[in-house]
């Protein structure tokens, strides 16, 4: 289908271009941007005034819950949020029932994601059998089935020697390794950030250390080994330092961090909300600040929403009982334009952190606005105010600590390989 | 959760959930109501009709035998119907879910709940979650709060020492695992103590404790010095399994109350404990049992402080 | 309205009791203005059985309305009341409510043979099947006046009239 989108505000951070242009899409690709390529006929025309034309959100993590959790979320519903959120590709961890160790898993993940023709799935790989860090997984049979580099998710390390050769192992075929700092034993029992509000409220506690530790520990075992080291999540202002140092260094490492750990703090508790128990802990405002800061500097490269659907159940329970994880594909993009926002910064700088630098760490060729690429495109309205709410969200995850905001920035179309997977009328 | 879950929309109390936030003519309020209920507990006839027909039901997700039994006095003495529930938790055997089981109660026509969990905000949860009309009392969870025993300490501060204003307190022991400490600490700042003293290892102590407007000592003996109240706090045996301390004995060495530390007090300090009491391991038995405790009349003045707090709120 | 001299209408009530007093009789005063006066009744007819004071804070049916009161006197009953000839003495008879709470609180003691109301004035509007033996005046007041008894340093008892919120 050939589609024109009409007047919009065209931004792509990767040119660093923002300005006023018409789109024409053709055979999944966009053909040209400002004057209509020869001969084009639209069959569709998208009048995209007071609308941003970005690339497509790449999430750099969001828990689709399939296979083995679907009491959770499935496939259809979360992909189906992905793209109201405006999120054409996504990478999902490899924490799933079973985990994601086998090539047969994997495929048959990638092949009902194909067949629901919304937003891009990519899986990560389990790094070690089970997740448990004591057997290699097949990187490569899973590499080939379609997994783009691999992860232990929220399963910590206990035998160093293991991840060390993991790593080196991953290094020989130059897959990367994505790994969540925090210390298994430091953290042990614990569920909120070693501060003031723990302190107060009786909250076992996940010290600073626990993850500046494990972060050293893999900084130092990425120099020696070789690998393409992503870190996942960070949350302190000690990790921000040690990884802009290591950065300064000359290590190639990258790191994102959840966009509710840049809004949010262990203030946010409040009378137990169990919705703000969340991996990592919300920690403190210096924390909170020095991610904002680097956010500002790059030493942080991306933002992801670490989307996790928790169902009412293991929610209403006492805050240390209660399952960790926020609703999040929904949020991310109006959450990051908030952001911006707040921070003074333009647009398309904002953008960048959910658009081309999770690219850039996949390291693929992925969204983009220049002609012959796919037609992966977010429009949105930056503008338009919405309240979050259950029928708001088509997430099977309702649990986010946001419910009753409100929130600017909804997205009206999104297109995936230049075919429309959603759009909504509600103006 | 923008305003405080405790009180109503007429401003009323309508939990007690937690000491925390709760303005100090309340904690007075429950003080001088609680000393007419001892007057009652003086007289012949020990049983009024305040709460006659109200069906207070005692929910114990953690076992407790004295505190049960105190709270069930209580409301016998108020002419309450009691129900009590020990609900055993075991992670393998899940059954029912808490908001379940107190959606189930509610159907039974309880009026009041009087809880008990092993974790922080369990309390906090079930008054989320029950009708209107309905109050809770945290009878302690985890290690956030114990506000029923925080203020039958405050009366017995004041029942000795007649007011608070010109006090040093200090409270010695595990502080980080104590839901005790917690409410505790509120209380006395809320009510205006000048000077209120934490004293334990820095394993026992939670990380900023100094926030809640305490000063940090870890010497007992410099910590204890010109005090008015001492008020010890119980340790359990898990602590020395997961690697905070060595062994009762050091403890007991460091920070147990022996008559020799007690010398450093004031003359006339008195000496508190939320019990039970581990003799020879906090506290020496010369000082349990000499002339400076209060440990027995705490417990005594633990059923009017009840008693004031459930009418309190079933009037409210 | 100017209210009646109240040391009158106690030496009024006190002859009106004197008639029907018995050696065993009793008399229970209601705090405040009725302790006070039970004290001056007591005094006055040298009774064997000691004096009795009730707070009927406890008591009352409108707890649930107004709340719990602060500073409740502990009630006092220092004779058997199983059996007993007792007057109850109140200072201001009014709805009834009060001397109802009192009546159920003398109850929880024991089972008195008999109970008989001595109220210093009785201003009417009764809620209540409540009926005074011993009345010192009736006396009318608006609305939304009160009528108290109130104690001087001297001891000498006077009755005020104000207006609700004064």
């Amino acid at each position: 289908m050939n589609i024109e989108l009409r007047n919009g505000r065209v931004i792509d951070p990767a040119a660093g271009a923002d300005r006023g242009a018409n789109v024409y899409i053709a055979e999944g690709r966009i053909a040209a941007i400002g004057a209509a390529p020869a001969g084009f006929r639209a069959d569709r025309v998208i009048d995209a005034t007071g609308l941003v034309v970005s690339p497509g959100l790449v999430d750099l993590s969001a828990r689709l819950r399939e296979p083995g959790l679907e009491y959770k979320a499935t496939l259809e519903s979360e992909t189906q949020a992905a793209v109201a959120g405006g999120v054409t590709s996504l990478v999902c961890p490899p924490d799933t029932d079973p985990p994601l160790d086998e090539p047969g898993l994997v495929e048959m993940l990638k092949h009902r994601a194909r067949s629901l023709h919304r937003s891009r799935v990519f899986p990560l790989g389990a790094l070690t059998q089970g997740l448990h860090g004591e057997r290699l997984t097949e990187m490569a049979e899973l590499h080939d089935a379609g997994c783009i580099a691999f992860s232990q998710a929220d399963a910590a390390f206990t035998d160093l020697q293991v991840l060390m050769r993991a790593l080196e192992y991953a290094a020989t075929f130059g897959y990367a390794v994505w790994l969540r700092p925090q210390d298994a034993t430091l953290s042990r029992g614990g569920v909120a950030h070693d501060g003031e509000v723990a302190t107060r409220l009786g909250l076992p506690v996940i010290p600073v250390c626990a993850e500046t530790v494990a972060l050293s520990t893999m900084l130092i075992l990425a120099r020696e080994t070789g690998a393409r080291l992503h870190l996942c999540r960070i949350s302190t202002a000690e990790a921000v330092e040690l990884v802009r140092q290591a950065k300064r260094s000359g290590l190639a490492v990258s790191c994102d961090v959840a966009i509710h750990h840049v809004h949010l703090t262990e203030m946010d508790i409040g009378f137990f909300d169990s919705n703000c128990n969340l991996v990592p802990p919300l920690r403190g405002l210096r924390d909170r600040d020095a991610l904002r800061a680097g956010l500002a500097d790059g030493t942080i490269d991306a933002i992801c929403s670490d989307h996790t659907p928790v169902d009412e159940d293991s929610k209403q329970l006492p805050f240390a009982e209660a399952e960790p994880g926020a609703t999040g594909l929904e949020l991310l993009l109006p959450l990051t334009l908030k952001w911006a926002r707040e921070a003074g910064d333009a647009l398309p700088m904002a953008l960048a952190r959910i658009t081309t630098a999770p690219v850039r760490i996949l390291g693929m060729e992925l969204t983009g606005l220049a002609p012959g690429q796919s037609a992966d495109l977010c429009v949105f309205d930056p503008q338009a105010w919405w309240r979050v709410e259950p029928s708001a969200l088509y997430s099977q995850g309702k649990n986010t600590p946001l419910m009753g905001m409100e929130l600017q920035g909804r997205v009206r179309y999104t297109l995936v390989d230049g075919a429309i997977v959603f759009e909504t009328n509600s103006r | 959760m923008a305003f405080n879950p405790q009180i109503g929309t007429d401003g009323k109390l309508k939990h007690l959930l937690t000491i925390e936030g709760l303005p100090m003519e309340v904690l007075l309020h429950v003080l001088d109501t609680a000393k007419s209920f001892m007057s009652v507990t003086a007289q012949e006839v020990k049983k009024v009709p305040l709460l006659r027909g109200k069906a207070i039901f005692n929910l114990f997700f953690e076992p407790s035998t004295r505190t049960r039994t105190t709270f069930e006095i209580a409301a016998k003495r108020l002419s309450a119907d009691v129900v009590n529930l020990n609900i055993a938790t075991s992670s393998q055997t899940k059954g029912e879910t808490l908001l379940d089981t107190v959606a189930n109660l509610t159907a039974m026509h309880a009026d009041m709940f009087i809880v008990r969990h092993s974790q922080s905000g369990a309390a906090h949860l079930i008054a989320r979650h029950v009708g209107p009309g309905i109050h809770v009392i945290n009878a302690g969870d985890g290690r956030h709060a114990h506000p029923t025993q925080a203020l039958l300490d405050m009366f017995t501060i004041r029942h000795y020492k007649g007011g608070f204003n010109r006090l040093r307190v200090a409270i010695v022991g595990d502080i980080l695992h104590s839901r005790v400490a917690r409410s505790e600490i509120h209380a006395l700042t809320t009510l205006g103590v000048p000077e209120v003293r934490v004293i334990g290892p820095r394993t026992l102590l939670p990380r900023q404790v100094e926030k809640l407007g305490v000063q940090v000592y870890h010497d007992m003996a410099v910590g204890l010095e010109d005090v008015d109240v001492i008020i010890m706090l119980r340790l359990q045996q898990e602590r020395m399994s997961g690697a905070l301390l060595p062994s009762a004995g050091e403890f007991f060495k460091s920070y147990g109350l022996t008559p020799e530390k007690l010398a450093r007090a004031r003359a006339d300090a008195i000496v508190m404990h939320p019990g039970p009491m581990n003799r020879g391991i906090e506290i020496d038995s010369a000082v349990a049992d000499g002339r400076q405790s209060v440990i027995l009349p705490q417990v005594t003045f633990g059923i009017a402080v009840r008693m004031a707090v459930m009418s309190i709120l079933a009037g409210n | 309205m100017t209210p009646p001299d109240a040391e009158r209408l106690l030496a009024a009530l006190a002859e009106q009791i004197r008639r029907d007093l018995k050696p065993e009789t009793a008399i229970v005063g209601i705090y405040t203005g009725g302790v006070w006066l039970a004290q001056r009744l007591h005094e006055m007819f040298g009774l064997a059985t000691p004096m009795g004071t009730i707070d009927v804070a406890f008591y009352r049916d409108d707890y649930r309305k107004t709340g719990l009161r602060t500073g409740v006197k502990p009630s006092d009953i220092p004779f058997p009341v199983e059996d007993a000839e007792i007057i109850l003495v109140d200072d201001v008879l009014y709805t009834g409510r009060t001397i109802r709470a009192a009546m159920n609180e003398i109850f929880d003691y024991g089972r008195p043979r008999s109970i008989r109301l001595a109220a210093l004035v009785d201003r009417g509007g009764r809620q209540l099947p409540i009926c005074p033996q011993y009345v010192g005046a009736q006396v009318q007041v608006e609305g939304d006046e009160l009528i108290e008894l109130q104690r001087d340093e001297s001891g000498r008892l006077v009755l005020r009239v104000t207006r609700r919120g004064e």
